[in-house]
């Protein structure tokens, strides 16, 4: 059984009196395929849920399942080549000396893969970049394609389960759209289950099925994609963020 | 067309050049505009020249990037024609602008309240005591409920909203009649973006500014402001009410909106905008009132 599963899940950061809670008490479970969305306001615990996932947090407890795997303190080279994660910000997360082909090469030999040279072939070509791409720098690529090259060195151990962690806000709305419809794509002709952090609900709406709401470390709610659409939901929270993202509201005229 | 009195800002041809090592660069190409007492919209995407446009007016494009435009009226004076000396009068005084980011525009190592003294005391003469009420006035206007210990803070210790709400303050507080804000809500979360945005329509109502509004969100811009211009590849290439923006006809603009995810309309997959060569060399459209 794949997919995963995260019970009460907490974090935190410092200790004594600077102890932060980051997390809170937080289970979720996302069946295998499935895509399950995080949506919230900066500083609501989204990115570390992702980060408690990955093993990028010092300390946590609870329980998380994934992929059959219950994980320890430490995660295993198998783990990896399950899970991957396509960071936020593609002008930071890549090695600005190292080509294209370097990154998919390293990510393939330290997965231990074989016929490298025609994985990263097959690699470019399904996130949509030509071979002419191979042996580029990142500075010669603009932020769209070099998203695709995270995305395509996320793929790169063929995981069951990709983490998206605001993969479109670095962004143009045009390059959005496309990077959008190509995980879409990818998720279908893989079928990877996706978890996929952004502020930006309608992002979400698109891409996910339910979609769980944060704030301050807590999940508020979680809703299905046709729920958040009818704009039927209990909580308040859940509401002012739903009705701030349709757009600015004039105040009346003071004149 | 608006009568000259209410016209506060008149752009005709303005270009922004780069040279490099392979020709100059375009950043904008030949547009014109002008700006009443009304939020007027500046959207496009990255590398469209709606920053270097709002730079531009202020001069603020530094060497080697040339700025050229056959008049930019603010009244009646030309600010093309003007020395830096009398150039640094109107910087904040009568144009003040807003950056997208607090956290590079305020200095780290200095208390809010002295930032904000110090930009209203450099263009107005008053005693201290009267400088530094005007400072808590200003912060209360935008919203900070304890100006008194936001006086004493440091950039540092404010949230993001917080510190554009003090960059506000400080814009603000010289009494500009003209607000050039960019991107001033990108860098903040949808609930305080509303909050900021609100402040500031309370202040252009309030005062009779005219504001400049440059934004990549189209959304936004059409829900904020009365008119919008749409910026493609340095030129403008369609005008129209915001209000109106999803009627907007120019293929660009259409592929710019139909590319946005809908919470209200669902659908399989999003457009893609597929670029016309032509939309380059298209004549840049008037954005006059």
């Amino acid at each position: 059984m794949s997919g995963l599963g995260i019970s009460h899940l907490d974090v935190w950061f410092g200790s004594g009196h600077d102890r932060v809670d980051a997390v809170k008490d937080v289970s979720f479970r996302v069946d295998s395929g499935a895509s399950f969305g995080l949506v919230g306001e900066s500083g609501s615990g989204k990115s570390t849920i992702l980060r408690a996932l990955t093993g990028l947090v010092p300390n946590w407890s609870g329980e998380m399942i994934v992929a059959g795997e219950k994980l320890a303190r430490k995660r295993t080279a198998q783990f990896y080549k399950k899970v991957q994660m396509v960071f936020q910000d593609p002008y930071a997360s890549l090695h600005p000396r190292h080509t294209v082909d370097q990154v998919l090469s390293e990510t393939l030999y330290l997965h231990g893969f074989d016929a490298i040279d025609q994985r990263i072939v097959k690699l470019l070509d399904d996130v949509g970049l030509g071979p002419s791409f191979r042996f580029r720098y990142p500075h010669q690529l603009s932020g769209g394609q070099r998203q695709r090259v995270a995305i395509a060195r996320a793929l790169a151990p063929e995981p069951e389960i990709l983490l998206l962690d605001e993969p479109t806000s670095a962004l143009d709305v045009s390059v959005q759209a496309e990077i959008l419809n190509l995980l879409v794509d990818l998720r279908m002709a893989r079928k990877l289950t996706y978890v996929m952090v952004s502020h930006d609900l309608a992002v979400v709406g698109h891409m996910c099925e339910r979609i769980a709401v944060m704030q301050l470390g807590e999940i508020v709610e979680i809703m299905s994609v046709a729920d958040m659409r009818a704009m039927k939901t209990s909580h308040p929270y859940t509401k002012h963020l739903l009705e701030s993202s349709l757009g600015y509201k004039r105040v009346e005229n003071i004149a | 067309m608006l009568e000259q009195q209410d016209k506060l800002l008149d752009v005709q041809n303005l270009w922004v050049k780069f040279p490099t090592r392979n020709g100059v660069f375009d950043a904008v190409r030949g547009i014109s505009f002008s700006l009443g007492k009304e939020r007027l919209g500046i959207v496009g995407e990255s590398g469209s020249g709606k920053s270097m446009t709002g730079r531009a007016i202020l001069r603020l494009i530094r060497k080697p990037g040339i700025v050229t435009a056959d008049r930019i009226m603010l009244h009646d004076k030309d600010l093309m024609a003007m020395s830096e000396r009398e150039m640094r009068k109107v910087r904040g005084q009568r144009i003040s602008m807003i950056m997208q980011d607090p956290k590079f525009s305020l200095n780290p190592v200095m208390p809010v309240g002295e930032q904000i003294m110090e930009a209203y005391a450099a263009h107005a003469t008053a005693s201290k005591a009267d400088v530094k009420r005007k400072a808590l006035d200003m912060l209360e206007a935008v919203s900070i409920r304890d100006p008194e210990r936001v006086f004493r803070a440091y950039p540092h210790e404010m949230s993001g909203g917080m510190g554009q709400r003090i960059m506000i303050a400080m814009m603000l507080i010289p009494d500009p009649e003209i607000l050039i804000a960019d991107e001033p809500t990108s860098a903040l979360d949808v609930s305080v973006q509303t909050q900021v945005l609100s402040i500031m329509d309370r202040l252009v109502q309030e005062r009779g500014m005219g504001l400049i509004f440059i934004s990549h969100d189209l959304n936004l811009v059409s829900s904020f402001c009365d008119r919008v211009l749409i910026m493609y590849a340095g030129r403008i290439v369609e005008t129209c009410r915001a209000d109106k923006l999803h009627e907007a006809r120019h293929p660009y603009t259409r592929g710019l909106l139909n590319s946005l995810p809908r919470l209200t309309e669902p659908k399989e997959r999003l457009d893609v905008l597929k670029r016309d060569p032509a939309w380059r060399e298209a004549q840049s459209v008037s954005g006059a009132s």
